[in-house]
């Protein structure tokens, strides 16, 4: 089968996007600048810009000479890169092989796809179809060589779908540049007067080469297809999904565990190859009539371990209702992560942080009590006691901050400080006695006062003064009165933890 | 004259692994027990068993959280991991980095019943490779801790309960049972001169150390006994023992 190439040419890709997102600038004349040297130069001009004259390269006081109401914009370099990166892969629903054209226009191999739109010329009537309701001014082409369809695309007058070997035929009309040349040597091909494609193809290969270099044979050469150009598509993301087809229907447990089993085996297996591990994991079952059952489980750590995925999804399964019969079975990791090449090691030792039963054992309490059950704590540089810890949700962080013990901190802390009534003799002595909830306390041993201030970057309020206390039975206390003392009225003391 | 005593040691020795209380593997450090250590069989405190403390009052809890850190510090030497199963939980990570017990090394599993709790603990239980399981819970009966025993018997993870006011005290399947209740801190002599004089140099204010009561008030294959235990310097500080009379009649009757 012969190959067939379809290029896109978006004519005003970056003053399209600007148009999409800011509807009111459609009607408008606006460009795009950068500061080149000392003054604003146009990097892109809308098609309204353009009417009037305005083209890249000018400078923004010169457009403005012409049009006194032009909006300029500010430019992002990286944007048209960014754009055509996104552009093709959207394309990759047309064809898996999409390939960027910097700086203005997408290639895609297209061959031995067109036929399941119904044809070419539905397909490409699609493709620009779409993309124009989208909002970008964008020409299409099909042809049998990649520099064929660009040039088509580009300044093709009858048609775009050039049909096979015809491509030779189409290019003899079209000017030079429409090569891919450097426009200096269109420029001189221009001079003399070699204003057409046919005017050059008929020359000796030794002539062009002295005059005009080995570009423009190269060139050539690809656009009527006598060399083959390399393209680099658009890496795709491997999607890991695998598909389980049943001959007979599968309505009982014991059908769908062994389903599952054997597409865990599956992708565990590529996943293993690849030097990959999941996140996330999603099991579809395709019943007879037509519902779609699932499954979803996620993991701390990504892991190809089959034998704990499967313990993952155990639970789930007694969930899934198969109805009349579950006919197709998918498995499909949304997420996967790069893992490093497990090691055995020789002595089976208390395995620590990077234990692998103990990340196994986390998955296990999220996917069946839920998420946030699990926590691991990191110091913060905070003395306020309900900031000193932060969360984190890897087991790989290290504590970079060291746990101070300087302070003492209580054992048991509440979640909320509950008041208390105090009797304290004066200012910042520790109380003497205290009540609460109905008990009341009296203090033989105390610590203190530790006072430790609000952070006002943070949040407002009164500081607090912290006492360790102790009362008759040796029950330690951590007490704290808010803001300082007033000499009168009554104060705010709080019960804010425990010490062993 | 010393042979059969020999002989007989030997096969107690042998009675105890068969009935699952090992002697340490040779890379793992034993506790510092002090005259604790006393009462344990092979004067070993029991790893990969279950021990349960029994707090009646709320107070009570902090008591037992320090002094199970203390015990599990002992036991994460090697770099190990401790997990703390509880629904409801209080501890605050920072304060157990006192009793020696690296915060960023415990994995908090918060659940919201008791039952989760007992679901979550025997997973964690099953997983050879953590250090310590703490787990809170108010109930435990005879089936729930021989599901325990047998999940460590396998993975030689060490299991410490903190039962939270229990309505019942059912005989069960634990190791050892016990309690630890605070103890009013000791003074702290004066800096000058000796503390016999007492008076000459008043005690230094301020609450001091922690200290605990510490009961042991079963232990298999092991004598009950109770101590006053303190925490100094990231580690355990023992007073000189003080056994009652009731305790005395306790270890008639166990042997």
């Amino acid at each position: 089968m012969s190959n067939r190439f379809l290029s896109l040419w978006f004519r005003h890709l970056t003053t399209d996007y600007i148009s999409i997102r800011r509807p009111a600038l459609l009607h408008q004349p606006f460009v795009l600048a950068l500061p080149d040297h000392g003054r604003m130069v146009i990097t892109a001009a809308n098609p309204l810009a353009m009417k009037e004259g305005i083209q890249a390269g000018m400078a923004v006081a010169d457009a403005r000479v012409l049009v006194p109401t032009l909006e300029v914009l500010d430019d992002d370099e990286g944007l048209t890169s960014k754009l055509l990166r996104q552009l093709a892969i959207w394309c990759i629903r047309y064809t898996p092989i999409v390939s960027i054209d910097a700086p203005d226009g997408l290639l895609l191999d297209i061959s031995g796809c067109p036929h399941l739109w119904g044809g070419e010329k539905i397909y490409l009537h699609q493709i620009v179809h779409t993309l124009r309701s989208k909002g970008y001014d964008v020409r299409g082409a099909i042809a049998d060589t990649l520099g064929a369809a660009w040039a088509i695309a580009r300044y093709g007058r009858v048609t775009p779908v050039i049909g096979p070997g015809e491509h030779v035929n189409a290019l003899f009309d079209l000017p030079p540049a429409a090569l891919r040349i450097d426009p200096l040597i269109a420029g001189r091909l221009q001079k003399l007067g070699l204003d057409r494609i046919h005017r050059i193809a008929g020359m000796a290969r030794q002539s062009l080469r002295t005059r005009f270099g080995n570009e423009l044979l190269v060139r050539l050469d690809q656009a009527f297809g006598r060399t083959d150009e390399p393209m680099t598509s658009v890496a795709p993301v491997e999607v890991y999904i695998e598909r389980l087809p049943c001959l007979e229907p599968i309505c009982t447990a014991g059908g769908i565990e062994i389903a599952l089993t054997r597409l865990l085996d599956m992708l565990c297996g590529r996943l293993q190859q690849d030097g990959k591990g999941l996140r996330t994991a999603v099991f579809k079952g395709y019943r007879v009539d037509g519902q779609v059952i699932q499954a979803a489980i996620g993991t701390h750590r990504a892991t190809y371990n089959a034998a704990h995925l499967f313990k993952l999804f155990e639970e789930k399964i007694s969930a899934l209702e198969p109805g009349l019969g579950i006919e197709v079975f998918t498995l499909e990791a949304p997420k996967v992560e790069d893992t490093g090449p497990s090691q055995k090691t020789i002595w089976e030792s208390a395995g620590g942080l990077l234990d692998k039963g103990l990340s196994e054992l986390i998955d296990r309490v999220s996917n069946k009590m839920g998420p946030d059950r699990v926590h691991r704590y990191m110091p913060s540089e905070h003395y306020w006691p309900e900031r000193a810890i932060t969360e984190t949700s890897s087991l790989d962080e290290i504590a970079l901050d060291r746990w101070s013990v300087t302070r003492p901190r209580p054992v048991y802390l509440l979640a909320r400080p509950e008041p208390i009534e105090v009797t304290a003799p004066i200012p910042d002595y520790p109380p003497m006695l205290f009540r609460h909830r109905g008990g009341l306390h009296k203090i033989i041993r105390a610590d203190g006062p530790e006072r430790i201030g609000q952070e006002w970057w943070i949040a407002t309020g009164q500081h607090r003064d912290y006492y360790m206390v102790e009362d008759e039975n040796g029950i330690r206390y951590w007490i704290f009165r808010s803001g300082h003392y007033k000499g009168t009225g009554p104060h705010q003391w709080f019960l804010h933890g425990y010490f062993a | 004259m010393s042979a059969p005593q020999d002989i007989i040691h030997q096969l107690q020795r042998e009675i105890l692994q068969l009935q699952g209380s090992r002697p340490p593997a040779p890379g793992q450090a034993a506790l510092e027990l002090g005259p604790i250590k006393e009462a344990f069989p092979n004067k070993t405190f029991p790893t990969g068993a279950i021990h349960e403390f029994i707090c009646p009052r709320p107070a009570d809890e902090a008591a037992t959280a320090g002094f199970t850190a203390g015990l599990v510090s002992g036991l994460m030497q090697s770099g190990g991991v401790c997990v703390w199963v509880s629904a409801g939980r209080k501890v605050y990570p920072p304060g157990l980095k006192i009793f020696g017990v690296p915060p960023d090394r415990v994995i908090f599993m918060d659940m919201h019943t008791e039952k989760e709790v007992l679901w979550v603990m025997e997973e964690a239980l099953k997983c050879e490779g953590l250090a310590a399981v703490i787990g809170g819970l108010r109930e435990l009966g005879m089936t729930v801790s021989r599901r325990y025993q047998l999940a460590v018997e396998q993975s030689r993870v060490t299991g410490l309960i903190i039962r939270q006011q229990p309505r019942q005290l059912y005989p069960n399947a634990t190791v050892a049972r016990w309690h630890v209740t605070h103890l009013p801190g000791a003074a702290v002599p004066g800096m000058t001169g000796s503390s016999l004089t007492g008076s000459a140099n008043p005690p230094l204010p301020g609450v001091g150390f922690p200290r605990w009561n510490v009961q042991l008030s079963r232990i298999r294959n092991g004598h009950p006994g109770s101590w006053e235990v303190g925490w100094q310097a990231g580690r355990f500080h023992f007073e000189a023992p003080k056994i009652n009379l009731q305790e005395k009649v306790l270890r008639k009757k166990t042997g």
